[in-house]
């Protein structure tokens, strides 16, 4: 680097700290609230908004609930960042303190390395929160039939190596749908998809490609014999044109298909439920992508949505609590909440108070 | 003789029809552009145009002091925890007797958007005089009955693939003859922050965060660009250093802006701790992304201001400081002004360097100054374009025009500013 723009970035770095103490004499004000927090502040520029990030299945949930509890209480309205499940559970387990998050959302579990990470820096107590589910949907164009499809279809048509017949494997034949399957019809084999860094795409790969690959009885031998084989034979999706990654935007992948009848898009129920008017969701395994067939857990690519929060923030940042009771509430996540309007689908009577008591007492995550 | 005359006039031909062909090249390449331009804006100018109005329904309320204000002190503090969905729900129950049972209660109350409650509770607050009188007022409906009313919605198709059923169509319809149902111009767009709700969606919040972020960008990068410039090209020495600075302040023009905010992250959110997701960190980031296109911009505008001008006054005894600031910057200014609001327009449409430092995010609360959390314009056009909601889809173009006349007017202010002031040697 050359002298000048050194010297340039160095003045905007001055000019930067300014604008640092001013947000610290903000950060005595609102401390004056409570004595926790200001004790909080000497430490770092502690906070008076809730921060939210995570997964963007679950973001239009948060958000609702976010809004609708900054409009019905004295607290200020939470930020909520869409950073996708993973992306949210490192900037959540990075920090405790006002700079990090103290919700993030996720469309799945958290796992037992991100809980070490939260417990190296220091997180030791998670609230876990666990929401309700959603259905992820292979949906086409309502110009075209409905599809009836299996698990094991799925799995031939879209995986990248399928097998041979032999007890070996090779690369994915199958063009069109009727290839796959007699019984379907004979068009070509074209599903869009989100991208791999997608928690979408995790949750199809893991519920509907493992699950068609499982049906294989030898495939299932080489879980236990060969998991990393197994991982790769029934995780990877073919790479041709038969799988074309669409990006994280749903909406525009559900207007691909008004575009394009022969062709079939991955994504949440929730955009399904929106835009019933133009697109239908295929039957899997016998079961139509339905509000109930979710519910009971009888349609078979559905997952269970979470949030976590960091017990240690309660009291730092105010509001946490009253947040935690809002998205437990039934106005909220009952049957016939605001966010089953949304397309959140709700657990049944016994789980969700199970998980109502469970998040009053902040009980702590454990994973088992 | 007469062999060569042929071969000339044959040659004159070939060239005339050369020349002819090349000008018709350049206007079929100017028609292309340009009709992707008026397409463009005509596709965005039809979805978005009917975001500009949203349907609203007359409701006959009866702003009950009971209701609101039990002991008639007018204590703002009771006002405002007053739940005021009872009064819309007796209005309703008032306009459609015949509507009876909870599940169609229910229906029937969903056709009035939820953020209704809240405004009404703003009307009392600001209005307390309200209190105890009986008013028409035209509360928002949902975003489904707006649809409905635009024609967005196929009222043809199986009830099942509709969110608004016959039922609640023949009660729009029970309004549309008594006349409640209208559309007017949508003022939430304008006066709202981001809401889940799209009839309750606004750009405000949006809005004020581009503004707070661009004056921080302001502030930062037009003095430090200007200094920069007048010293390398008044001052600086031409040697291999100010050769090598050169460089590098083109090479940092052409750095895609991702590459900025990945920068804010690490510097201003990670190691100084600026507060996430503000119009600070945006704006500092933005600065950085703009100093060199203003740099650029006033290094060359210096350099076509005449050397006779500096000659005259150094002539005249003035010292160089005074030659540069009495005389070249100010003839320089124009320039450098147009320079930098075409720079600024440019951090305006940005939404990447934003993305690293937190501004793409659901924020409701309209940002009061620099230090509050805010998102811009174009990341509230990327979160809208992203929801599932179908009357996101004209908000989102609504946004679109709204930012293209911001960006039109930067345009349009830069290029009276050169007309206006710039001196032509």
């Amino acid at each position: 680097m050359s002298f000048k723009p050194f010297a340039v970035s160095l003045l905007a770095l001055s000019l930067a700290a300014c604008g640092n103490s001013e947000t610290a004499t903000n950060t005595v004000k609102t401390a004056g609230d409570t004595a926790k927090s200001a004790a909080q502040s000497a430490v770092s520029s502690g906070r008076d908004q809730i921060k939210i990030v995570g997964s963007s299945t679950v973001y239009p949930f948060a958000t609702t609930v976010a809004e609708n509890f900054g409009r019905t209480t004295k607290f200020k309205t939470p930020i909520v960042e869409s950073t996708g499940s993973g992306g949210g559970l490192k900037l959540f387990c990075s920090g405790l303190g006002a700079n990090h998050p103290d919700v993030t959302n996720a469309s799945r579990r958290i796992k037992a390395s991100e809980v070490e990470r939260c417990a190296s820096n220091g997180i030791d107590d998670i609230v876990e929160v666990k929401i309700g589910y959603d259905g992820i949907v292979l949906a086409n164009s309502r110009k075209s039939a409905p599809m009836e499809l299996g698990l094991k279809d799925i799995f031939l048509a879209l995986a990248k190596n399928v097998p041979d017949g032999n007890g070996g494997t090779v690369e994915n034949p199958y063009r069109t749908w009727k290839d796959v399957n007699p019984a379907l019809p004979d068009t070509k084999i074209e599903v869009m998809g989100p991208p791999p860094t997608s928690g979408t795409r995790d949750a199809f790969v893991e519920l509907a490609m493992e699950g068609g690959c499982k049906k294989f009885g030898w495939i299932k031998e080489l879980k236990s014999s060969d998991k990393t084989a197994y991982k790769t034979l029934c995780h990877t999706i073919r790479e041709d044109d038969g799988f074309v990654e669409a990006g994280e935007n749903d909406n525009l992948i559900v207007q691909k298909l008004n575009a394009n009848p022969s062709a079939f898009g991955i994504f949440g129920f929730s955009f399904l439920d929106q835009n019933a008017d133009s697109v239908q969701g295929s039957i899997v395994d016998g079961k139509p992508p339905t509000f109930e067939n979710i519910a009971d857990g009888s349609y078979p690519v559905s997952r269970s949505l979470y949030f976590y929060a960091k017990k240690d923030n309660v009291g730092v940042v105010p509001g946490i609590v009253e947040y935690l009771s809002e998205f437990t509430s039934e106005r909220a996540s009952g049957p016939d909440g605001y966010l089953a309007e949304k397309g959140l689908i709700p657990m049944n009577d016994a789980e969700r108070n199970m998980w109502k008591t469970s998040v009053a007492n902040l009980e702590p995550l454990s994973l088992d | 003789m007469r062999d060569l005359t042929l071969t000339t006039s044959d040659q004159l031909k070939k060239r005339h029809a050369k020349e002819t062909r090349f000008q018709w090249y350049g206007r079929i390449a100017i028609l292309i552009s340009l009709s992707f331009l008026v397409f463009m804006f005509v596709a965005i100018f039809f979805r978005g145009a009917g975001a500009f109005q949203q349907t609203k329904i007359g409701l006959d309320i009866n702003f009950d002091q009971t209701l609101i204000d039990p002991t008639g002190t007018g204590d703002p503090e009771i006002i405002a925890n007053a739940n005021f969905k009872p009064l819309i729900t007796k209005s309703l129950a008032q306009a459609f007797p015949e509507v009876t049972g909870r599940s169609e209660t229910r229906a029937l109350y969903k056709l009035i958007s939820s953020g209704s409650v809240f405004e009404l509770g703003n009307m009392v607050k600001e209005n307390p005089e309200l209190i105890g009188t009986s008013q028409k007022i035209w509360v928002t409906a949902t975003s489904e009955v707006d649809l409905y009313m635009k024609g967005k919605i196929d009222e043809t198709i199986s009830q099942d693939l509709r969110r608004l059923k016959d039922r609640d169509i023949a009660w729009v319809k029970q309004l549309q003859e008594s006349g409640v149902i209208k559309r007017k111009f949508n003022t939430a767009l304008f006066n709202n922050g981001d809401s889940r709700e799209p009839e309750m969606a606004g750009i405000l919040g949006a809005a004020l965060g581009s503004f707070f972020s661009l004056l921080v960008c302001f502030l930062i990068s037009f003095p430090l660009g200007i200094l920069t410039a007048v010293y390398l090209e008044e001052y600086a020495k031409k040697n291999r250093i100010t050769d090598l600075i050169e460089v590098n302040i083109n090479n940092l023009a052409a750095v895609p802006s991702i590459v900025f905010g990945l920068l804010g992250l690490s510097i201003f959110l990670n190691f100084f701790n600026l507060p996430r997701s503000t119009p600070l960190v945006g704006g500092i980031v933005l600065a950085l992304m703009t100093l060199p296109t203003i740099i650029i911009a006033s290094r060359s505008i210096l350099r076509s201001v005449p050397n006779s001008i500096r000659d005259a006054a150094l002539g005249l005894g003035a010292s160089k400081t005074q030659t540069t600031f009495h005389h070249v910057v100010p003839l320089a200014l124009p320039g450098m002004l147009t320079g930098t609001i075409l720079g600024m327009a440019r951090a305006l449409g940005e939404t990447a360097p934003l993305l690293m430092i937190g501004m793409v995010a659901f924020i409701v609360d309209i940002p009061k100054g620099v230090t509050d959390v805010a998102t811009s314009l174009p990341v509230q056009i990327f979160l809208w374009a992203d929801s599932p909601e179908k009357g996101f889809v004209e908000r989102t173009s609504a946004a679109i025009i709204v930012l293209l006349i911001f960006l039109v007017l930067m345009n349009l202010l830069a290029v009276y500013l050169r007309r206006k002031l710039e001196r032509r040697w």
